[in-house]
């Protein structure tokens, strides 16, 4: 040993602590723990103190108490006279219809667009790639803030109302669209529909055991999705076929009938579907690119038809690639869906800034839309996580 | 079929004659096709050809109002009136050359900072003292420049703050919270993901609720940080969760090889970071990390939610005044247009950047 390392184990034992990895790793997170920690209750004593100046109330008592204000679309019963509970749940339910419908239309459109973009005619790339680059390049708020002002500004009053289409009416009161006269029977057909699901469901699973057993093919998917029409259809049939429709007319000075689409819900689901419309699109496509050509080919030499290529070689590997971003999409469309507040939609955000304007509450409202919005969130990747693990490529 | 087509090709043919035939062979190949070209042609020709006769044919291009009284198309006197509040929002007329000059500097230091060769240590110290100028300029107090305050600050030079600066800080940030995410120390570690994942998980809407409405409940008493400031921070620790994850994406990439190679080699945790893992990381995620900033870029319009007057504002403010009120739709397509271009042209940035370092580093 030369004297150089002897002195080494002399040196001061703290010294000698201060260079130990696991030491120095233990004191690091201290520090770092210990730093949030602080600031953490710096911050809450310092809110606790503020409030208690100001008068401010805490807690979620005010949740109890009349919210005195009006909502003006609620897909469950609200009157001004209702709680802020009640208020707060007509916004949860809004922004999830707004979501949801959004979400829906926005896929189809995308995967449409997406197909598009990856198509061998230039004509029809062109108009794919032109849409995408136009509406994803600008701001969200932007086309929402636009397609409000179109809507309010630019269309004609409801006694002039656009029709674009028999019994559908466009207005600056919003957009009037026919349903179904209400009969007995159309809840029937819904749990029919489900009943139909169901039984696809467990059609396919015979199927695929049978094939296991003996080989024999049976064509699940199609007559899987003829069991799935067919049965609401009977039902349908068996009250008698109601054909009688609630179609919009136009009767005073306002229009009768049908359903109405607010001014501010349309603009909001016309500019989240064509924003997240650009996103979709270009997760499809990429999907759509990563399975390689090799393997249509090599499918298609074994002697498979086009359909079953596609079932069984293309999709399952493109949807591996396009289903945790096209999910992504799905909650970034539900967060921007936020954005109701500019344009006055009584969405989440914007019934809990006016309770928090009524009530002083800042921090409780904030909590609480933080709150719904994370849950939403955690639980979708919580969901994408597992997914994944399902999905993940089992590799020797 | 295409391929044979081509090579069969004379190479003299004329111009119109292999156009043709590029054209029979993508467009009109078999009747489908043929149909689809068709319906292809008509949207292209009434939707570009409608914009084209509203935004040029029959719009006026003449300065003032009464100039569009007898027009169909669009009134781009909009934009000869309303520029200069467009660019400077509320700012000051008699200190207009002041929020020009920090335009300048935050479009020049991006343009600059954009090419390769300025990429040496100096360049984030440049950043900073170009801030300081930046906001100097804008605040005033200094050199004999009358104070303006914040709240007047407005327009595209209240965006284009908002952005660069946002952009400037989250990046860094974003590196300090993908490296404790990705640290060995469970604590450290914790506090990074749940960091991550509750910025990531809500609303920039709430994140900004939060810094106006309840940022000031946080403070004691008497103290009290500009609401610019808060949003500004908003901005960016939202942007930064979004980033970490960009960037832990590529740590990830790497093979461990390098991560063993380098502990072999005896080098510390930052050596090994800074010089081995990270130049190779942050080149893998180009494309993603450009295209959270032009988030950042878009999402800098949500500021007009909370009162902050940015470009929108500016616009929203425009095209209320009863002047103009029957041209709110020049209005906003003209903010379009300016948002497009930032955003397209970062765009087409990431893709050149992303291209030429690959060529760089392929031997």
């Amino acid at each position: 040993m030369s004297p150089k390392h002897s002195n080494k184990s002399d040196v001061h034992p703290v010294i000698k602590l201060l260079y130990d990895k696991t030491f120095r790793s233990i004191m690091y997170q201290v520090l770092v723990f210990g730093g949030v920690f602080l600031l953490g209750w710096y911050l809450v004593s310092n809110t606790m103190a503020n409030l208690e100046r100001q008068n401010i109330a805490t807690g979620f008592g005010f949740l109890e108490r009349e919210a005195a204000f009006g909502i003006s679309e609620s897909l469950i019963h609200y009157t001004p006279e209702s709680n802020y509970g009640r208020a707060l749940l007509v916004g949860i339910t809004n922004t999830l219809k707004v979501s949801a419908t959004g979400v829906i239309l926005a896929t189809i459109l995308g995967t449409f667009i997406g197909i598009m973009t990856v198509s061998k005619n230039w004509l029809l790339r062109f108009i794919g790639l032109g849409y995408i680059e136009t509406f994803r390049n600008i701001p969200i708020l932007l086309q929402l803030i636009f397609w409000y002002a179109v809507i309010n500004r630019g269309l004609p009053g409801v006694r002039d109302a656009l029709s674009p289409l028999p019994n559908v009416f466009l207005s600056n009161r919003g957009l009037y669209l026919p349903v179904m006269a209400d009969h007995p029977a159309w809840s029937w057909v819904g749990i029919g529909f489900i009943v139909g699901i169901i039984g696809a469901f467990l059609l396919r699973k015979w199927s695929l055991k049978r094939l296991e057993a003996t080989g024999q093919i049976f064509p699940h998917l199609s007559v899987g999705i003829a069991v799935i029409f067919a049965v609401p259809f009977l039902v349908w049939l068996l009250f008698g076929a109601p054909t009688a429709m609630n179609a919009p007319s136009l009767q005073g000075f306002n229009m009768r009938g049908g359903i109405r689409m607010t001014p501010e819900f349309t603009a909001l689901l016309l500019g989240l579907t064509l924003y997240t419309t650009t996103y979709i699109a270009e997760v499809v496509r990429s999907g759509i690119l990563s399975v390689s050509r090799g393997q249509t080919e090599a499918a298609t030499s074994l002697g498979l038809r086009y359909s079953w290529v596609m079932r069984l070689i293309i999709l399952p590997q493109a949807l591996r690639v396009i289903i945790p971003p096209m999910t992504n999409q799905y909650l970034n469309l539900t967060k921007n869906s936020s954005l109701a507040v500019a344009i006055g939609y009584p969405d989440l955000v914007s019934i809990s800034n006016t309770t928090m304007n009524q009530t002083g509450q800042a921090v409780e409202a904030v909590a609480i839309f933080m709150t719904v919005y994370l849950s939403i969130s955690l639980s979708i990747s919580y969901f994408m996580n597992w997914y994944n693990k399902r999905m993940a490529l089992v590799e020797r | 079929m295409t391929t044979i087509s081509e090579r069969l090709m004379p190479v003299q043919s004329s111009v119109t004659k292999r156009s043709w035939r590029w054209m029979r062979d993508n467009l009109f190949s078999t009747p489908l096709n043929t149909l689809i070209s068709l319906v292809c042609i008509y949207i292209i020709w009434n939707v570009v050809g409608g914009l084209i006769s509203w935004a040029i044919v029959n719009a006026s291009f003449i300065p003032g109002k009464d100039a569009c009284a007898e027009i169909t198309g669009a009134c781009w006197g909009y934009v000869h009136a309303n520029w200069r509040f467009l660019m400077f929002g509320t700012f000051p007329p008699a200190e207009y050359w002041r929020p020009f000059v920090a335009i300048m500097m935050l479009t020049g230091g991006m343009l600059l900072t954009m090419n390769r060769t300025f990429w040496t240590k100096w360049l984030p110290v440049v950043w900073i003292i170009g801030f300081i100028a930046v906001y100097y300029i804008l605040a005033g107090g200094v050199f004999g420049l009358t104070p303006v305050r914040t709240g007047l600050w407005g327009g595209l030079t209240l965006t284009l703050v908002l952005a660069v600066v946002g952009i400037a800080f989250a990046a860094p940030l974003a590196l300090i919270l993908a490296l404790g995410r990705r640290s060995e120390m469970p604590l450290v570690k914790v506090i990074c993901v749940v960091f991550i994942e509750v910025f990531r998980g809500v609303p920039l809407i709430s994140v900004l609720f939060m810094a106006s409405v309840m940022f000031p409940l946080f403070l004691p008493t008497g103290v009290s940080v500009d609401v610019l400031l808060r949003a500004q921070v908003g901005i960016i620790v939202f942007q930064a969760a979004y980033l970490a994850e960009v960037f832990r994406g590529g740590m990830q990439a790497i093979p461990s090889g390098q991560y063993e190679a380098a502990d072999s080699l005896g080098l510390t945790y930052w050596q090994k970071m800074g010089k081995i893992i990270l130049p190779q990381a942050l080149r893998l995620v180009i494309p993603p990390t450009m295209s959270t900033f032009i988030s950042l870029f878009k999402d800098t319009s949500l500021v007009v939610i909370i009162g902050l007057f940015d470009l929108l504002a500016a616009t929203r403010a425009a095209v209320n005044n009863p002047e103009w009120r029957p041209h709110y739709i020049e209005g906003y397509v003209f903010i379009a247009l300016i948002y497009f271009c930032f955003c397209f042209f970062m765009s087409r940035y990431s893709l050149y950047l992303d291209r030429s370092l690959k060529k760089a580093t392929s031997h």
